[in-house]
């Protein structure tokens, strides 16, 4: 699932809206009366790519997300969601596009088979040479496991069943791209296997790009080959989990023991720690453990940062390494 | 494309026939459907020994095409208002707007289920109404009447409670549409006469398509004789159905403009915010 290394976004001034990009999101902002909610938003999502949206609650991502479902204008900015503006997305485009929102509680009193084959309908005609439009209903019930209570009415479902339900709906045009905003809310640890494993099917098998919010940062780092963290209305990183904690200069934490004794230590420069370690004590040193900072560790570092007003110092910084570490690379 | 027309009308046939289920089928709605038809049919029946004056008609028999026309007023614009106000709560118009041409077919669902409604709702005052009071009249004509009445009216009703429900931001307003339609049942000649009205309530009344729905349905209904009450001496056939016509073409025009503002406006934060209002008022 890793995916190829994304160049820094704020690289690609100038460059035509991108040819073969799912989405394309330059300078996007959202003004709510005086106060601006996203303050030029820059990020790109490539064909069957996991993008996961991070942030402190109130960062705007649902706001952006809505954007690019075309649920939402924006004050600024150029957005372009399957090559198309969502602001002016027609039914030929919506077809190409699935939503699951943070709640919903709609057609209580219709039962899940039901609402799936009528909610799958409105597909058929917009199926390709490629694409199958819609899924079957009972096979996609199967994918969601909600096989036995198919024929359930929505509203007697319990919550994870209703998410699961939500997603079902999501899927059920075969998009192209996904949007999720907080999938997993309210699942339980089997529930959410299931559905990481039905996101790594649904990219791997139909290639389908896929951008989900989350507050799991677990989750984030299991299912997306790109994090984006959103700060202070803008995007702050944007790069694999791994990648996010390697390059950010956050201190690991370097466990050992020595003559019995157990010994912790945290230090931003492990590898050089380790190695006076060794030529002090050599082979008195054992159970040697070295953990690269958490991405949670990594997260709340950056987002500190940035709310500390240094949001800008904190993205030039991951810029330049990251672009050192592609060059490195090739 | 026609493909994607012909879609929309199956979704919405499917939906609207769905929905029309539903409700027939859930206990509460159906208490809810049955409860002012009860009412007026007790009214109407407690009513049958007097007469008109000047007819031979009781006038018990008198206000049950005034009742249907009340039924058809009130299942289009507060039906429609209603759902429309809880569906934009709930989130069933973003779902709407989140699958390709599902606004479209959403709104000729609910088109077909309230229709239905409708239709069943005066059904349940009619047939009681034939078996329990006498002097009705119904001939090949009056069903032609009654039924041009219907469906100018219902499209009249139906395209107002559109507009009403989405100019409302929650269903507990659509309370407030009763007062309205209360007062003007009251000058529409439904219970009473429109003659015995003083002249500017006349002129109200008859600006209004409740009037013409009920004048309507008496003429389709009521024997020859009792036009003697009405406004004229006369059923004012073209005038009827000018004026039906006239409301449904305006009503017709206007829902479209005012249901895609406040569709744009849908979004899953507006609909978290209303449910979070919502919440809030209950807790």
């Amino acid at each position: 699932m890793t995916g190829v290394t994304a160049p820094v976004t704020t690289a690609r001034e100038g460059e035509p809206p991108g040819e073969g990009l799912v989405l394309d999101v330059r300078g996007l902002r959202m003004r709510y009366g005086s106060t601006d909610v996203l303050n030029g938003v820059d990020f790109v999502a490539r064909p069957g790519e996991v993008v996961a949206l991070l942030g402190p609650n109130g960062a705007g991502k649902t706001t952006t997300i809505e954007i690019l479902e075309g649920f939402r204008m924006r004050s600024a900015g150029d957005v372009s969601v399957l090559g198309v503006d969502p602001a002016h997305g027609d039914e030929n485009w919506r077809a190409r596009v699935g939503v699951v929102l943070q709640s919903w509680r709609d057609h209580g009193k219709w039962r899940v088979r039901e609402l799936l084959a009528h909610l799958g309908m409105y597909y058929g005609p917009y199926s390709t040479d490629k694409i199958t439009r819609p899924w079957d209903a009972d096979e996609l019930i199967d994918a969601v496991g909600l096989t036995e209570h198919a024929q359930k009415k929505i509203k007697q479902l319990s919550g994870g069943q209703r998410r699961r339900l939500d997603v079902a709906i999501g899927i059920v045009g075969r998009p192209e791209l996904l949007f999720l905003d907080e999938p997993t809310a309210g699942f339980d640890p089997e529930a959410r296997r299931e559905f990481h494993e039905l996101v790594h099917r649904l990219s791997d098998e139909a290639s389908t790009t896929i951008m989900l919010t989350t507050h799991d940062l677990d989750e984030a780092e299991k299912l997306a080959d790109r994090i984006l963290i959103l700060a202070g209305g803008k995007i702050i990183a944007d790069g694999s989990a791994d990648e996010l904690s390697r390059r950010m200069s956050t201190e690991a934490e370097i466990k050992w023991t020595r003559d019995g004794q157990r010994f912790v230590h945290s230090t931003t420069e492990s590898t050089r720690y380790v190695h006076e370690l060794f030529k002090q004590h050599g082979d008195a040193i054992g159970d040697l453990e070295v953990h690269r900072a958490s991405l949670e560790d990594t997260y709340m570092a950056l987002v500190r940062e940035a709310e500390s007003g240094q949001g800008d110092a904190v993205l030039r910084e991951f810029a330049e390494i990251t672009e050192v570490g592609t060059e490195a690379g090739a | 494309m026609s493909s994607t027309r012909a879609v929309i009308v199956r979704a919405g046939l499917i939906r609207g026939w769905i929905e029309f289920r539903q409700t027939l089928t859930n206990g509460q709605d159906v208490f809810g459907y049955l409860l002012s038809p009860a009412i007026f049919l007790i009214v109407m029946v407690s009513l049958r020994g007097d007469k008109l004056p000047g007819t031979e008609i009781s006038i018990g028999s008198s206000i049950m095409p005034g009742v249907l026309a009340i039924t058809v007023l009130f299942s289009g614009v507060l039906g429609v208002a209603q759902l429309l106000a809880v569906e934009r709560e709930d989130g069933t118009l973003l779902r709407a707007k989140a699958v390709p041409n599902g606004m479209g077919a959403y709104l000729f669902g609910k088109v077909v289920s309230v229709a239905g409604m409708t239709v069943v709702s005066l059904l349940i005052v009619l047939v009681p109404s034939l078996f329990l009071l006498d002097g009705f009249v119904f001939t090949a004509g009056s069903a032609l009447v009654l039924a041009g009445v219907l469906v100018l009216g219902l499209a009249g009703t139906m395209a107002l409670g559109a507009i009403a429900g989405s100019l409302m931001t929650s269903p507990r307003a659509a309370g407030i549409l009763m007062i309205p339609m209360g007062l003007l049942a009251a000058i529409s000649g439904i219970f009473a006469p429109l003659t015995r009205l003083a002249e500017w309530m006349q002129w109200i009344g008859q600006a209004f398509p409740m009037y013409w729905m009920g004048l309507g349905m008496r003429s389709a209904l009521l024997p020859e004789e009792t036009v003697v009450i009405e406004v004229g001496q006369s059923w004012r056939y073209p005038e009827m159905f000018l004026v039906l016509a006239v409301w449904a073409v305006v009503a017709v025009t206007f829902a479209p403009r005012v249901l895609r503002r406040m569709a744009r406006r849908e979004s899953g934060a507006a609909v978290a915010a209303r449910q979070q209002k919502a919440l809030q008022r209950i807790g």
